[in-house]
């Protein structure tokens, strides 16, 4: 499977303030990331960081103020097949069923005709043959959001960008549906970009966890996980991992300076 | 997890080739009936025919004040009702569909004839009501039964009138309902017109379009459009504008280019809201159908009623309303069911 890179340069990004529409407020600044082809990036941060901005602006559904974004060292200019999303909330489209919201993304680009066979596939690899003509109202939050996966990957993306994709899932499903992404991506060496706030979720499935400080978000630190595939979530490397993050985003903000005593 | 899936999955296969035993526990459960409510049925199966023989009694009672022809036109009214009722009382033994149907609308039919009972006691009983503006509804069968031919055809006639100009209306009403939704530079210019234009009735333009139009069937065909336009448009538009950005966003990550977006994803996630707009333009339709009708065109429904007034027949000004009570009814009911069949993946809908 084919995988793209991503660079982003000093990108920033600022909204209108809700209250004054003269003053914009900067959501971004500066921030610099590379991914390498076939990596699994987690994004952590506080809430209101910018992390799901950074995501749109990735999507090409956004569009930076400032610094520039590389796929494969081409610069991003809009939307494209080549760049899943998956959002927190599934967002299946209700009035189609299962099966047809898994082809939507080959419907939408024409090619339900040539490629129509692998739809059986996708959702083969999803678990959900037995599913295909229902609709979304039936389906639980775990099945959704394996649809939505479906529904990204049909397109092999080169990029697949997960925002808090598991985030409203109980705890149970939640750790079976992270086994199910890795399984994904060991199969399809995707690169991926994950936004979480769940810190066990990025170092149990992330290369490298990207840590944001509050708004305007900033890069705080990289921190590379080099814990061996499968990663036992009670090993003292995961735990202190766990420990080294938690007290970095404790502190993360106005008291910064205790973090590196 | 799976509960709402499991549940109708079941309901599928019951009906499709279960045991009669199974379907009708089914069909009883889903009129929320208990199966001691099921074991009093003896008595209750009664109750329609006793009713239908007591109409028939006091009709008979009540005959010598009719004229002979509607007297007797109106005792095969009320026999066939009584047949009916004991044909289908012995039928329901074998037939679970239908006894569950009459078990639903026993009490509607009861109070039914007991209604016509007392129109009948106060009109040809104790003549409480003057004449000729109350007759008796023995007068109104067989106004209905003299002027049949004359009837049906004016039935047809607004039937053709109705459809051509709610289509067109319809179609009008969506297209620009989903430029308005969608463009902005026509969101700018149409919401004004539609704004000012929209809330005007449609029979207000009367005046207007009999100096414009060459036919009166014409002028009536677009008035009936109008009427059906404003609110088509204005919820198509306010759906299409309220879909939910995400959709859209999910469906541009998949590659969609502007028409995959109007059409898969705006239109069909604007189709609730749609229906709303059909079944308010479908009401003002019928408004409009019979002013027009009674005013301009030469035929129909609307037609008939005014004509029948005209000659103070209001036997007939009955037997019009009962006709387009059934007839506007029906086309309610099969909107009501493409709605069904269009939104069966919307969940707690609101049935007719």
């Amino acid at each position: 499977m084919v995988a793209s890179s991503l660079r982003l340069r000093d990108v920033g990004k600022s909204f209108p303030a809700p209250d004054q529409a003269l003053t914009r407020r900067p959501v971004l600044e500066t921030i610099s990331i590379s991914l390498e082809a076939g990596e699994l990036v987690s994004l952590v941060g506080p809430s209101g960081c910018g992390k799901s901005t950074l995501l749109r602006l990735i999507a090409g559904l956004d569009f930076p103020d400032s610094g520039e974004l590389l796929v494969d060292e081409e610069p991003i200019s809009g939307p494209s097949a080549e760049r899943g999303l998956v959002f927190q909330d599934p967002n299946l489209f209700p009035w189609l069923t299962v099966r047809r919201n898994i082809e939507a993304g080959l419907a939408a680009r024409g090619l339900l005709q040539q490629k129509g066979s692998e739809v059986k596939e996708f959702m083969r690899l999803v678990a959900l043959e037995a599913f295909a003509d229902v609709y979304p109202h039936h389906l639980s939050g775990g099945m959704a959001q394996r649809v939505a996966l479906a529904r990204a990957l049909i397109n092999h993306p080169k990029v697949l960008l997960l925002d808090e994709p598991l985030g409203a899932l109980d705890a149970f499903t939640r750790m079976r549906m992270q086994d199910e992404v890795l399984r994904l991506w060991q199969n399809r060496r995707t690169t991926m970009l994950l936004v979480t706030h769940d810190i066990d979720e990025a170092i149990y499935m992330s290369d490298r966890i990207i840590i944001l400080t509050q708004r305007p978000g900033t890069i705080e630190q990289i921190i590379p996980i080099a814990l061996d595939r499968p990663r036992d979530r009670s090993s003292s490397g995961f735990l202190s991992l766990r420990s080294e993050i938690l007290e970095l985003l404790h502190f993360a903000g106005n008291r910064r300076s205790r973090v590196t005593a | 997890m799976l509960q709402g899936q499991k549940n109708s999955r079941q309901s599928q296969v019951t009906v499709g080739g279960m045991p009669t035993d199974y379907v009708r526990a089914d069909s009883a459960e889903r009129y929320g009936l208990s199966a001691q409510e099921r074991k009093h049925s003896t008595a209750a199966l009664l109750t329609v025919p006793v009713t239908a023989a007591v109409a028939l009694g006091i009709h008979l009672f009540v005959a010598k004040n009719e004229p002979p022809n509607e007297s007797r036109t109106y005792t095969i009214v009320l026999g066939s009702f009584f047949a009916g009722a004991i044909v289908a009382a012995i039928m329901q033994r074998w037939w679970p569909a239908l006894q569950t149907r009459m078990r639903r609308f026993r009490p509607l039919f009861t109070v039914g004839i007991l209604l016509l009972c007392v129109w009948e006691i106060i009109t040809s009983g104790f003549r409480m009501l003057p004449l000729p503006y109350f007759p008796s509804p023995a007068g109104v069968v067989q106004s209905m039964i003299n002027d049949r031919g004359l009837l049906f055809d004016s039935t047809w006639h607004s039937l053709v009138l109705l459809l051509s100009g709610y289509l067109l209306g319809v179609a009008a009403g969506l297209f620009t309902g989903v430029c308005i939704g969608w463009s902005s530079p026509a969101r700018y210019w149409g919401m004004p017109l539609l704004k000012v234009v929209g809330p005007i009735p449609a029979t207000a333009w009367i005046p207007l379009a009999m100096v414009i139009s060459p036919s009166a069937l014409i002028s009536a065909a677009a008035l009936i459009a109008l009427a059906v336009w404003f609110p088509v448009t204005m919820l198509t538009a306010s759906g299409i504008s309220n879909t939910r950005a995400s959709y859209l966003d999910v469906a541009r990550t998949l590659g969609a280019n502007a028409r995959y977006l109007v059409f898969r994803i705006a239109i069909p996630a604007a189709l609730p809201s749609i229906f709303v707009g059909l079944f308010m333009g479908l009401g003002a339709s019928f408004l409009t159908l019979v002013v027009a009708e009674s005013v301009g065109v030469k035929s129909g429904l609307g037609w008939y009623l005014s004509w029948a007034q005209g000659w103070a027949e209001y036997g007939k000004v009955y037997a019009a309303l009962v006709i387009m009570a059934v007839f506007f009814s029906t086309i309610m009911t099969l909107l009501f069911k493409l709605r069904d069949r269009v939104l069966v993946w919307q969940k707690g809908m609101i049935r007719w």
